[in-house]
């Protein structure tokens, strides 16, 4: 039995070897995501972002929670960062996730960002994908702790769930370009402390000034455009804002009430489908350009990539010049 | 392919409440470019096992400083094994006498660190297991 059918079989300890196969993009991996992918596309991708501290894990295991309560298998995948100097990594979102040890309807993997920087690994969208696979009904994705500018979640997932808490920035914070324009739902965690209503009043205030451009991202150097819907279409989403205390569990439902009727408005608009084929197109378009990156280390003359730095680094030749030299043979 | 880290389970079972020393060997792992989940205190040994799957780890290290060693290590290997995890090393920290130490390295226990030990030690003896 191949490693992709021990998986289909419902066999944890061949998805936890999958899951690292994959994530150390193996031969093997890979062999077994082309077997599995016919199976996915079913599983609602969940992401929970936010800045350090919000308490996302905390949300995360109550979320989670919520979902069983509803019968529903729960795959989660926690990213938090490496070391850009060791490449080492202290994984720590177990910690908050210990009250769903013991039901085999959840599995949470930890992983590192090893090195990519817009708030997951780059095999995070093929490791959900095993999940996906897998049978899992939902794929919770939490991303590393994110500062304004981490938004690669909102091309994976199909709900993205921002986490703010009071205390983090005035409303300024609130207005910028960046995380907050990426969610589908903003949760106010840590409802229960006083200045909780500024946070609330200043992402209300962001939201009634929302921009209808809200689906282009930098990617990897391109930025890519989904199609927005017209402000003024009718029954266009508008994200909710959900007060939690996830320590104690509080506004988890409603939560969840609020991811799913996203999930329900996303199909109900085809947004869904949009989302899944921006979704698929970047990946095939990631792969190819380390395919083509690939190819043309290979073909290109030994020695000849190191000259053209020399040049860029004696700044006789510009980094530009350099690519164009590189590829087309004579500098513009 | 990318480069294969060595990933680490870092967990505290038992009841007692000081994990100082877990974390100073979870932050040397780390330093030594490896990847430790770190789960934190009062886990159980089948909450550690059911971590150590998911995580598909290659070493599991145990801090263990209320004397409880040999009713939890054991349990640990035996959970590991019954999972089809019996390659995974396990290393214990904390206060264990003489005695238990022998019998523990037989039940298979990759390495035992008392206070004082160093971090080098710990970290050149786990990279020495995962080869």
């Amino acid at each position: 039995m191949t490693l992709a059918e021990s998986v289909l079989n419902g066999d944890r300890l061949a998805l936890a070897r999958l899951l690292t196969q994959v994530e150390n993009d193996s031969a093997e991996g890979r062999a077994a995501l082309a077997e599995l992918f016919p199976q996915t596309g079913r599983a609602h991708l969940v992401g929970v972002t936010g800045a350090p501290g919000t308490g996302k894990s905390s949300l995360v295991n109550q979320l989670a929670l919520a979902y069983r309560r509803g019968g529903k298998r729960v795959a989660i995948l926690a990213v938090d960062p490496s070391s850009p100097f060791t490449g080492g990594a202290v994984l720590g979102d177990r910690v908050r996730m210990r009250d769903l040890a013991g039901d085999a309807g959840v599995f949470i993997r930890s992983m590192a960002s090893r090195g990519s920087l817009g708030g997951l690994a780059q095999s995070t969208a093929a490791m959900t994908q095993v999940f996906d696979a897998a049978g899992f009904d939902a794929v919770m994705i939490e991303t590393v702790g994110a500062g304004q500018n981490e938004v690669d979640i909102v091309r994976l997932a199909h709900t993205t769930i921002v986490v703010d808490a009071p205390g983090l920035g005035d409303d300024i914070q609130a207005i910028k370009a960046g995380i907050l324009e990426i969610a589908d739902v903003l949760v106010v965690n840590k409802a229960d402390r006083p200045e909780a209503e500024n946070t609330v009043r200043a992402l209300k205030s962001m939201l009634d000034l929302a921009n209808p451009k809200r689906f282009v991202v930098r990617h990897h150097g391109t930025t890519m455009k989904a199609d927005a819907p017209a402000k003024t279409e009718p029954g266009r989403w508008v994200p909710p804002i959900q007060r939690t205390v996830a320590t104690e569990g509080a506004g988890v439902d409603e939560l969840v009430a609020h991811i799913e009727k996203h999930a329900a408005y996303l199909r109900a608009s085809g947004e869904w489908a949009v989302r899944e084929r921006a979704r698929l197109r970047s990946e095939v378009e990631a792969l190819l350009r380390e395919a083509l990156m690939a190819r043309f280390r290979a073909e290109v003359p030994d020695g000849k990539f190191e000259s053209a730095l020399e040049q860029v680094f004696a700044h006789r030749l510009s980094p530009w010049e350099a690519a164009q030299l590189l590829t087309d043979g004579r500098r513009k | 392919m990318t480069e294969q880290k060595i990933r680490v389970l870092v967990a505290k079972p038992g009841l007692d409440g000081h994990d100082r020393g877990a974390k100073v060997v979870a932050r040397a792992l780390r330093d030594a470019g490896m990847e430790v989940v770190y789960t934190g205190l009062r886990q159980t040994p089948e909450m550690i096992a059911e971590a150590a799957l998911q995580e598909d780890v290659d070493v599991v290290g145990l801090s263990i400083l209320s004397g409880a060693h040999m009713a939890l290590v054991p349990r640990v290997l035996e959970l590991l094994k019954a999972n089809g995890q019996e390659r995974v090393k396990v290393f214990l920290g904390g206060i264990v006498p003489d005695e238990d130490v022998s019998r523990l390295k037989e039940l298979g226990v990759g390495g035992i660190y008392g206070p004082g030990a160093s971090t080098e030690d710990i970290v050149r003896d786990v990279r020495e297991a995962v080869k």
